[in-house]
């Protein structure tokens, strides 16, 4: 629909940036809803829409900054409808990240994503985005609809929560399982998707 | 496109965070973040992509 509009090698370049940008949609996802099998679920949903939204990309600019803006619309989307809650996955690698001095047990790549999973949603996006997917602050704020400075904000204290956790080796198995914290999970959610996340209230 | 406030903004407050920069101050797990990206971008696409891909370009 209205694609024909386009060049055929105007086409074939969105087709190939659009392929070229799975892995990081793939990781990106995996850091926000935490199970493999329903982070891709999430981003062939993201895919499905970016094709047919391709009339808006424009040419030139960045498809991982827009197609990163879609994944996270479906994400909150299908959040919402209490699709994703945060399960950790036990598949991930469990891979040394660091030992520090003075703890019995290191730190592991799993433990890492645990307790990612166990942050507020747009905190965890703010950390992934910039501590994980390198974009910088006013490229994350762009992507979350936000201000820089919430970003900011987001982040800090994202590296804060995580600091502590993994410092004290304190991680929850699951933070979302309650309903409680669920019930508050959404309530954030509302926010984040209205655009004035926890961050810029306080 | 930020390249003239990069420097300043990529930073926390009170927290250096730009490889290089005040690297021992940096949190141990910092690189864990990317690694746990990068773990995922450096897997193989699963065949369903490539596939979905080809069939949405083939209906146009």
């Amino acid at each position: 629909m209205g694609a024909e509009k386009r060049t055929a090698s105007e086409k074939a370049a969105f087709k190939r940036e659009l392929t070229d940008v799975v892995p990081h949609l793939r990781a990106f996802a995996r850091g926000l809803c935490g199970r493999a099998d329903m982070a891709d679920d999430l981003v062939q949903e993201a895919l499905l829409k970016a094709w047919a939204a391709q009339e808006r990309f424009e040419p030139g600019t960045s498809m991982r900054a827009w197609t990163f803006v879609i994944l996270r619309n479906a994400y909150l989307t299908d959040m919402r409808r209490n699709r994703f809650r945060g399960e950790y996955d036990e598949n991930v690698a469990e891979r040394i990240l660091t030992a520090p001095a003075g703890q019995e047990e290191p730190i592991h790549l799993s433990d890492m994503h645990r307790a990612l999973l166990t942050l507020p949603p747009e905190r965890r996006e703010a950390l992934l985005l910039v501590g994980a997917g390198g974009f910088s602050y006013e490229e994350a704020a762009n992507i979350c609809g936000c201000a820089v400075g919430t970003i900011k904000s987001r982040v800090g204290r994202a590296r804060a929560a995580l600091n502590t956790m993994l410092a004290d080796g304190d991680i929850p198995r699951r933070s979302t399982s309650d309903d409680t914290a669920h019930r508050a999970i959404l309530e954030e959610l509302d926010d984040v998707a209205a655009g004035n996340g926890v961050a810029s209230r306080s | 496109m930020t390249s003239d406030r990069k420097a300043r903004d990529d930073r926390g407050p009170g927290e250096p965070r730009k490889p290089g920069a005040g690297q021992s101050n940096k949190p141990q797990w910092a690189n864990g973040l990317r690694q746990l990206y990068d773990s995922v971008v450096e897997e193989d696409i699963p065949d369903q992509f490539k596939d979905l891909l080809s069939r949405l370009d083939a209906k146009d």
